[in-house]
């Protein structure tokens, strides 16, 4: 049902990876990007999806996980493979057929452009995969912060995302119980025309409505009593602090990209 | 014959995930027409996983849930007029609450099952009357109402169905004393009146003790045990160790009992009790007068 859509897909572990830093995992993840893209030839794509298994590897996170972030992204690779092979129209033509004629260059390029989006999209889960959201929202703060000097309000945007994300889980279980408290009473949901499906949904968005209007409420006002006043001069329960393991990471990290120039310049 | 019958019926939370969890093992059950039984179980125990199997709102992992003889999921058309034959009244069901109008809302189950304007309208009257609703509270909108209103519109709602099962997962929980042995006793007069089988899910063992004519006891998604509370609080030390207790007024006479009182009875509600210490005093008193 409605439970078995990941978001905020955290999957527990405890390899070095979920132990590092949330800070130095986003940065790390954006030099990743950076390193896909700096990658101008196929070895250094190579060196690029040499990183991204191993790193899979290190973290113990299943491989079936990998299919299953690739799942929303696969009609944007198969559309920017076929523009890719239909309309690069240099180098040698491989087969013609009508108006359709497929060039080695274009395949080259798509099979290119192909594994540098996978691996761009399972590189970047990894970082969803092995941070909890709290984590990341933490990391996403601490590493913005400077930003409150020109005033941009970095806590209580941080704040209002932490908020968001506790109560996902909560609204899709409130979802759940709504959805089979009206099929309970005989609500169908399943069969009609868009219309009648549409009209099916009222049951259960009114309920959602008012207990989530409910439950800011109660929120606020739980808030309030706890003095909560914004930001200013507040600590944290969980302080971050970098260790040994973020250490290993960047320079494992830096090394993979020095690997990625490198093929540049050699090849 | 058995209305409710499982077999080896086991349902898995989160398969092949960390998470995974075992809610319902392998549990062997046969509910008889027309019986009052109370569901008790420590809080995660999978009481209200096994109820939602009843009325296929979830599909067991393995096993075969039957109603009526008719095994569920066979055919998932069957599904929806099965939900009407065993009526599920979840927790705080004053939250699926969505219509304009507390009629509007009753007569959304009745509406869903095809029938009849005007017998809409009679089943509607009708459960309002049965959970104490004033014909002028019809009109007006759940959501002006208290929270014990809404309730009873919730519970009417599902009983406006006339499921031949009516399970509620417990009913009465977040209300205040007078309002839980309101919702209980129109439940205990809705069976009486109807005659239908009925399974109320609760904490309260002093609740199940007095209406129920059989107790369902899971522990750790198991059955316990299932037989009358005569002989379920009779195993007072085996419940308390999974975290149930037995009813106040058997613990009263078990250190009666203890303290050399006689008392030889099982007694599981207040009612009896009271007539025992009467008879016996009674009995003094008379030899007294001797």
């Amino acid at each position: 049902m409605l439970k078995d859509i990941t978001i905020g897909q955290y999957f527990p572990g405890s390899s070095p990876i979920h132990r590092m830093d949330s800070r130095v995992k986003i940065l790390l993840t954006i030099s990743f990007i950076v390193m896909l893209f700096i990658a101008g030839n196929k070895y250094g794509l190579a060196v690029g999806v040499i990183f991204t298994l191993v790193t899979y590897l290190i973290s113990g996170i299943p491989f079936k996980m990998i299919l299953k972030s690739l799942k929303p992204i696969l009609p944007i690779i198969i559309l920017t493979s076929i523009l890719n092979l239909l309309f690069i129209r240099s180098g040698e033509v491989v087969w013609e057929w009508k108006f359709i004629t497929l060039t080695e260059d274009g395949i080259h390029t798509a099979v290119f452009m192909t594994v540098r989006i996978v691996c761009l999209i399972i590189g970047s889960s990894l970082l969803t995969y092995t941070t909890s959201p709290i984590d990341l929202t933490d990391g996403i703060e601490r590493l913005l912060s400077p930003l409150k000097k020109i005033k941009v309000p970095v806590h209580e945007l941080a704040m209002m995302m932490t908020i968001a994300l506790r109560f996902i889980p909560t609204l899709i279980e409130e979802t759940d119980k709504i959805m089979a408290a009206q099929k309970a009473r005989g609500a169908d949901m399943e069969t009609g025309g868009p219309i009648a499906r549409a009209r099916a949904l009222v049951p259960i968005l009114i309920p959602l409505f008012v207990s989530s209007f409910r439950r800011a409420e109660e929120l606020a006002l739980a808030m309030e009593c706890r003095c909560y006043h914004g930001g200013e001069g507040r600590t944290r329960m969980k302080q971050l602090r970098l260790h040994f393991v973020d250490l290993c990471a960047v320079i494992y990290v830096a090394a993979f990209i020095a690997g990625v120039v490198l093929t540049n310049i050699f090849f | 014959m058995a209305v409710i019958r499982t077999e080896n019926l086991t349902y898995v939370y989160g398969e092949g995930t960390p998470f995974r969890k075992v809610a319902v093992d392998n549990v062997d059950l046969s509910i008889d027409e027309g019986e009052f039984i109370g569901v008790i179980g420590h809080t995660g125990s999978g009481k209200s996983t096994l109820i939602q199997h009843f009325n296929g709102l979830l599909k067991p992992t393995s096993g075969s849930v039957y109603i009526d003889g008719e095994r569920l999921w066979d055919d998932k058309a069957r599904l929806r007029p099965i939900r009407f034959k065993v009526g599920l009244v979840f927790q705080y069901p004053e939250y699926q609450l969505f219509e304009e109008t507390c009629y509007k809302d009753i007569a959304f189950g009745p509406k869903n099952m095809g029938l009849s304007e005007e017998e809409i309208d009679k089943r509607v009257r009708e459960t309002a009357r049965l959970v104490g609703l004033r014909e002028e509270t019809l009109s007006r909108s759940p959501f002006e109402l208290s929270g014990g209103q809404k309730r009873r519109v919730a519970i009417a709602g599902v009983m406006a169905m006339e499921p031949k099962v009516l399970i509620l997962d417990e009913p009465a929980s977040g209300l205040d004393p007078k309002g839980r042995s309101q919702i209980l006793g129109l439940i205990r007069e809705y069976h009486k009146e109807k005659k239908n089988t009925v399974m109320l899910v609760s904490h309260s063992m002093e609740d199940v003790a007095k209406h129920c004519s059989k107790i369902l006891v899971i522990n750790s998604a198991k059955v316990f045990c299932f037989d009358t509370p005569a002989n379920v609080f009779h195993r007072a030390e085996e419940l308390s160790s999974m975290g149930l207790s037995v009813p106040q007024v058997t613990r009263v006479f078990d250190r009666l009992r203890a303290m050399g009182c006689g008392f030889d009875e099982d007694v599981y509600t207040v009612g009896y009790g009271r007539q025992l210490i009467l008879d016996r005093l009674g009995r003094a008193n008379a030899e007294v007068t001797k």
